[in-house]
């Protein structure tokens, strides 16, 4: 049980451990409740080390494969095939990015929920979907097969829709959830179809080694488009966002946490598709336009339907919306760029900054979206109109809602100013009006935070408030993430260099992928 | 020609389920779009595995004078039609429970008067 | 047309129902133990004996079957599967090399190695295969049967 046991075996742990404890905590919740708040917590504890140790072994040394139910990890292509034909499990610098946010947002929630469900119907199964939240989220990101990536999707958006229906007694939750499943079940059946097409021409179902016999003829791109199409609705691009305000506000404060990070699995599916699938037998110019088109749509629609918003949640989900553009920017200029000259001075570092983003943005949002739960858990209400002076009351909240605000529209010293500085200065190199759109809506998110602090924390305190602050493990979630922040944003070179150089060199090179699997992997 | 008729069934499938997600406002036929969009993508995995003149590909009393293994229909996407019928029936009974509180809760199950949500 | 309680069919029916439900579920157990020689497996099995367990609503009324086999009973049953899959999963790690692999072929359990080509069909192979089935059979049958019971009893509160 040493650490070079853990570290080979990390990837299915990470898969299992979560798994076994979803289907524990109902048996554990009969039995007691602290015991199975403790047990929650310690599994999403145990899971964060985890994926720490593997995150610094995958930066630091290589890509992780982990072939499952072989005689050793590295075992991906039996003796008597030429294919690998086994469920693999791939980890590289990318996968690890994704999963140490997943794991981060999901602790914070996790520990988030521990006061702030406290009074509700059903824990247990709250518990156990959260869990089973976090299993499909680890499953898309580490996954080299890409059937295995359609059922962890799945897994992801049934267990996010219950969890968005989990106040039924509110109508419009309900409404929201269903809502969700429609739009999600579709996108899913339509990544399905893509996948029986490319299942059909090439008779293969591993990314690897489709990437490495994928010819580009038309069925291949009717599966492209399908599953961008997909992916990028599952990720609240525009013009598919619309499931994205009405899911968002009406789930509880933490869930709405964890649905960003799903949101951000997504993400990553997609660029997964683009770079390592397709990599450069696909258009790079129409499809990079075609992203940065995603991108510039999103950052502007998202951000003037904030504007008008009463209802602080609905705000936050349209800003969710808006800031899902930059990703998509920066990492579409990388694709542009991507077999040309100039992508290893600009493309790269545009990819970077999108990639430094997708942490920043899980981050900052998930830390915004707790600070609207504990304001809704004190007043009872999301109207921005109803409330007000909350500041006298609620300091750590006032805090870190401050913290969140700066960091979003882009502030120094905080995180939001280096990858957004990162994505200005690269994709002015390919067209100026990119950049000036980026910072127009940087100023126009200033704006829409600057309304929220003012209605809801300043001024005289109203009638409907109750006096103190919200319970401590609330507060010691927010500060998992607010601590994530400050430290972001006060030393951005070592995370740029350690942390997000390695997930966009992974993400570019398509050999490095494929190689991995086809030669036997760390 | 005869072994492109399974194709056309999975297109009139998704249209008509496509039609009615999209078009119709009764919640219960949105959920019943949604399965036959489900169906239609379940009969497309299943055709592709299809082999001329092929047998099931199982080997317990199996005929014989089955040449082994190019003989049989291939096995996987009977596997990934497999999850998918699953998938859907978890997500049926999703959905179902959410019409019943909507049900419960607004008295009506048209979607154009559910729309509390605008904006 | 129905009994003292306003609820369930009428008693042929209860009668008939319950001397069916233990062929039911002995060919549910069939289907699923079956899986990897004939087509079934564990969801398939399982949705058969969730079927009979539905057979039974119908016959006797949810709230009748809500006092014998009740949420919370299903519940857990449900909870025991899955459980027991990822478990006999994780042991790969310690028996062989990786997760889920096959640690039973070779052995006395499960094991036996079936020759290639036709044959009829041999119970005791597979390795782990029939034990996950087994697992997932378990969730199955408990998982949906909690799922209809459910809806049933929530659409009784209307009335």
């Amino acid at each position: 049980m040493n650490i070079d046991w853990l570290l080979t075996h990390s990837p299915a742990l990470l898969i299992a451990i979560p798994l076994l404890a979803a289907f524990l905590t109902p048996l554990i919740d009969r039995v007691s409740r602290r015991a199975r708040d403790a047990f929650v917590i310690a599994v999403l504890i145990a899971a964060e080390i985890i994926m720490v140790i593997l995150a610094w072994d995958v930066f630091t040394v290589g890509t992780h494969i982990y072939t499952m139910g072989a005689s050793s990890t590295a075992a991906t292509i039996p003796a008597h095939a030429a294919v690998p034909i086994r469920i693999v499990l791939e980890v590289d610098g990318m996968g690890a990015f994704m999963g140490l946010i997943s794991a981060t947002v999901s602790l914070a929630a996790g520990l988030y929920s521990l006061a702030f469900v406290k009074k509700e119907t059903g824990q247990g199964r709250y518990y156990t979907l959260l869990l089973l939240m976090l299993v499909g989220m680890f499953g898309m990101e580490f996954t080299g097969d890409i059937f295995n990536m359609f059922v962890f999707l799945e897994v992801l958006s049934i267990a996010s829709a219950a969890l968005i229906a989990f106040r039924f007694y509110h109508g419009d939750a309900v409404e929201g959830a269903f809502k969700y499943c429609v739009i999600s079940s579709l996108g899913a059946l339509m990544v399905l179809f893509a996948i029986g097409l490319l299942y059909g021409q090439y008779n293969l179902l591993n990314i690897a080694a489709l990437a490495g016999v994928m010819k580009y003829t038309t069925l291949d791109r009717i599966a492209l488009v399908m599953l961008v199409a997909a992916f990028a609705m599952k990720c609240g691009a525009v013009p598919m966002h619309m499931w994205t305000p009405d899911s968002y506000t009406v789930a509880p404060a933490p869930i709405t946490a964890m649905l960003v990070a799903a949101s951000q699995a997504s993400l990553y599916a997609l660029f997964r598709i683009c770079f390592s699938l397709y990599g450069l037998t696909l258009d790079v110019t129409t499809m990079g336009i075609i992203i940065i088109s995603l991108g510039l749509l999103s950052m502007f629609v998202g951000v003037t339907m904030a504007l008008p918003q009463k209802d602080i949640k609905r705000l936050m989900s349209y800003h969710a919306v808006s800031q899902t553009g930059y990703m998509l920017l920066g990492v579409g200029v990388g694709l542009y760029l991507l077999g040309k000259s100039d992508f290893d001075t600009y493309g790269m570092a545009a990819m970077e900054g999108g990639i430094f983003h997708i942490i920043n943005h899980a981050l900052y949002k998930g830390l915004l979206f707790l600070t609207a739960g504990a304001i809704f858990y004190k007043v009872k209400t999301r109207n921005l109109n109803e409330m007000g002076g909350l500041a006298h009351s609620m300091k750590y909240t006032t805090i870190f809602f401050m913290i969140g605000a700066l960091a979003i529209a882009g502030i120094p010293p905080f995180n939001g100013f280096a990858s957004k500085l990162l994505i200005y200065e690269s994709a002015y190199h390919v067209s100026p009006i990119l950049s000036i759109i980026a910072m127009l809506v940087s100023i126009i998110t200033l704006a829409s935070f600057v309304k929220v602090f003012h209605s809801a924390f300043m001024g005289p305190p109203m009638e409907n408030t109750e006096a103190g602050e919200v319970p401590k493990s609330m507060i010691i979630g927010m500060a998992v993430l607010a601590a994530g922040i400050i430290l972001f944003g006060l030393f951005p070179g070592w995370v740029v260099s350690n942390i997000v150089h390695p997930a966009a060199q992974a993400l570019a090179s398509q050999a490095g992928y494929i190689g991995a699997v086809t030669g036997g992997g760390v | 020609m005869i072994y492109n008729i399974p194709f056309f069934a999975v297109i009139l499938l998704i249209a008509v389920g496509m039609y009615a997600v999209i078009f119709k406002r009764n919640l219960i036929k949105i959920a019943i779009g949604i399965t036959i969009v489900e169906s239609g993508v379940n009969l497309f995995l299943i055709t592709l595995g299809y082999r001329e003149g092929g047998v099931a590909p199982i080997y317990t009393n199996l005929p014989s004078g089955v040449i082994l293994p190019g003989g049989m229909v291939l096995p996987i996407p009977q596997a990934l039609t497999l999850t998918s019928i699953v998938i859907g029936v978890a997500i049926l009974a999703l959905m179902l429970s959410f019409i019943i509180r909507i049900y419960q809760y607004y008295g009506t199950l048209d979607s154009r008067k559910v729309r509390r949500l605008k904006e | 047309m129905s009994d003292e309680n306003g609820e369930g069919l009428s008693p042929i029916v209860k009668v008939i129902s319950s001397m069916l439900f233990p062929f039911i579920m002995i060919f549910s157990f069939y289907v699923i133990m079956h899986g990897h020689l004939t087509p079934g497996g564990g969801f398939q099995g399982g949705a058969i004996g969730a079927s009979a367990v539905v057979m039974l609503i119908v016959a006797f009324g949810a709230r009748h079957t809500e006092r014998r086999a009740g949420e919370e009973k299903l519940s857990a049953f449900e909870s025991i599967g899955g459980t027991v899959f990822v478990v006999v999963a994780l042991f790969g790690f310690i028996m062989a090399a990786t997760f889920m692999s096959n640690f039973l072929v070779g052995t006395s359990v499960f094991g036996e190695i079936p020759p290639f080509g036709s044959n009829p069909g041999i119970l005791n192979t597979g390795g782990i295969l029939p034990i996950l089935n087994f697992a997932v059979g378990m969730k199955v049958i408990g998982g949906l049967s909690a799922v209809v019971l459910a809806m049933a009893l929530v659409s009784r509160e209307d009335d």
